[in-house]
């Protein structure tokens, strides 16, 4: 297994610098291969539109997942609900290439996340902070991502939790040995996992960041202020010009540092996705709080 | 020193940074053209090809790499990198830098359910058995003959070479072992 979990690892380090895109149809999943995704990620409704029609957000129709499959040449990755251990088997048992534990479906479980060392296929989670990552990683999931806020087209969140996570990173690395027991009951996070980051100041897994990102200069900021590739949901199927949008946001994520580039490729997209104020959405609605 | 470049459009970049300096050469990001003046290889990563091939497309490097090539800079791809040097993919009919003479076949291992580990001695490469990871890996699956085989998997060919042009399904850069990267170092 401890083979499994390094390939799995792998897999994502693979992702590295590329643009992962929500789908909800093989259509979809061809446009966001053509503009350059190096990942699909299918789900039933994107984020904006579960938040908007609301009600009980499941795993997506494994017909459609197939069809997607067979659509596309690169890595696909769906949803499976926090806790729901066996859509996460139903999901294995397709043969897709990446899970993502996501709180933007309904939670199945108030409690706990899936033990996802007892599976073969990877994992990926979202963490609004260091130790809500290492709590993901102890439980097996072989990349991270920052939650943000998705379906918003609002970046702020996910600027908060990367922010969050590189101070809390510069935390343990600073603090002394001593320390690192405290630091780990603070954090609620494995003390063996506190102990790697006080070492080697970096994740064990790549860390990508998800939740808001709309444009390409969201994209460039997000890889500027650290992570390592970006997922990008609502962004992209609900603005104006889906495959050119896609195709800039590609690209950003390559030149991020480039402003030159940046400027150039950002250039005559079409509408971006409306998007919300955080501040005024009501508590309840807030998707990054799901997940502990 | 030499200096030897990782192509940096996407994929697992820094990890082949790492291992260059650990054999003692200066490693450099390549992402422009202009960047090809300081460097005496160039290592392209393991990532995704559809991905990494367009955007050398967009930015009309794809011409500039492959006289590059031609001219005989020395050429390293993993996984995702043979696929971009291949003269042939078997299933699809794109094609990227098409320098070499091989026909490969992608993810033809299937899924990352079925990516892997294994461990072979690669003669010319080195006298050490050396680790070699599949991640949803390409092979070769035929080769003009003045394409020198270095590695055969379970029939398959996982590493070749060709001239200034070498090949590798599987990811050195991810184990502990340097001596591919020595290799290729010895090439440039």
């Amino acid at each position: 297994m401890e083979t499994r979990y390094k390939l799995n690892k792998n897999l994502a380090q693979m992702l590295k610098g590329g643009v992962i895109m929500d789908v909800t149809n093989a259509e979809q999943a061809k446009i966001a291969e053509n503009a350059g995704a190096v990942a699909v990620m299918a789900l039933e409704r994107v984020p904006a539109d579960i938040r908007r029609q609301g009600g009980v957000a499941r795993m997506s129709d494994p017909k459609m997942i197939r069809e997607i499959k067979e659509t596309v040449s690169i890595p696909v990755m769906a949803k499976a609900r926090i806790g729901h251990f066996v859509e996460a088997q139903i999901l294995e048992a397709l043969g897709i290439d990446y899970i993502d534990e996501s709180e933007v479906l309904t939670p199945a479980d108030d409690v706990n996340h899936i033990n996802k060392s007892a599976f073969k296929i990877p994992f990926v989670c979202g963490a609004r902070n260091l130790g809500e990552a290492l709590r993901r990683i102890g439980e097996g999931a072989s990349m991270i991502r920052t939650k943000g806020e998705a379906g918003t087209g609002n970046v702020i969140e996910a600027v908060r939790h990367m922010r969050t996570m590189t101070n809390d990173m510069k935390k343990v690395q600073s603090a002394s040995s001593m320390e690192l027991m405290h630091i780990a009951k603070e954090f609620g996070a494995p003390f063996e996992a506190i102990k790697y980051i006080h070492e080697n100041g970096h994740l064990p897994v790549v860390n990508f960041a998800a939740g808001g990102i709309a444009t390409p200069a969201d994209a460039a900021l997000m890889m500027q202020l650290g992570v390592d590739g970006v997922f990008v949901g609502s962004g992209i199927f609900k603005s104006g010009n889906p495959a050119k949008r896609a195709k800039a946001i590609v690209e950003a994520t390559t030149y991020y540092d480039d402003p030159e580039k940046l400027a150039a490729i950002s250039e005559n997209l079409g509408e971006a996705m409306v998007g919300i104020n955080i501040d005024e959405l009501p508590q309840e609605q807030l998707l990054a709080q799901r997940g502990w | 020193m030499k200096t030897i470049g990782v192509l940096s459009m996407q994929g697992a970049v820094s990890e082949h940074l790492q291992k260059l300096q650990q054999v003692g050469v200066n490693a450099k990001r390549v992402r422009t053209q202009d960047d090809f003046s300081q460097i005496d290889g160039l290592i392209i990563p393991g990532g995704e090809s559809t991905a990494i091939g367009k955007l050398l497309d967009d930015f009309n490097m794809t011409d500039f790499i492959r006289e590059q090539i031609k001219n005989g800079l020395p050429v390293w791809g993993t996984c995702a990198g043979m696929i971009l040097l291949a003269k042939n993919i078997s299933n699809q009919e794109k094609t990227y830098l098409a320098t070499m003479d091989i026909t490969v076949q992608r993810n033809a291992y299937g899924s990352q359910l079925n990516s892997f580990v294994t461990e072979e001695k690669i003669t010319q490469i080195s006298p050490n058995k050396l680790p070699l990871i599949f991640i949803r890996a390409p092979y070769i699956e035929s080769a003009d003959t003045d394409v020198n085989i270095l590695a055969v998997v379970d029939n398959n060919i996982v590493a070749a070479q060709q001239n200034n042009m070498l090949v590798t399904s599987f990811h050195p850069e991810l184990t502990d072992n340097n001596d591919v990267h020595l290799y290729f170092k010895s090439m440039c």
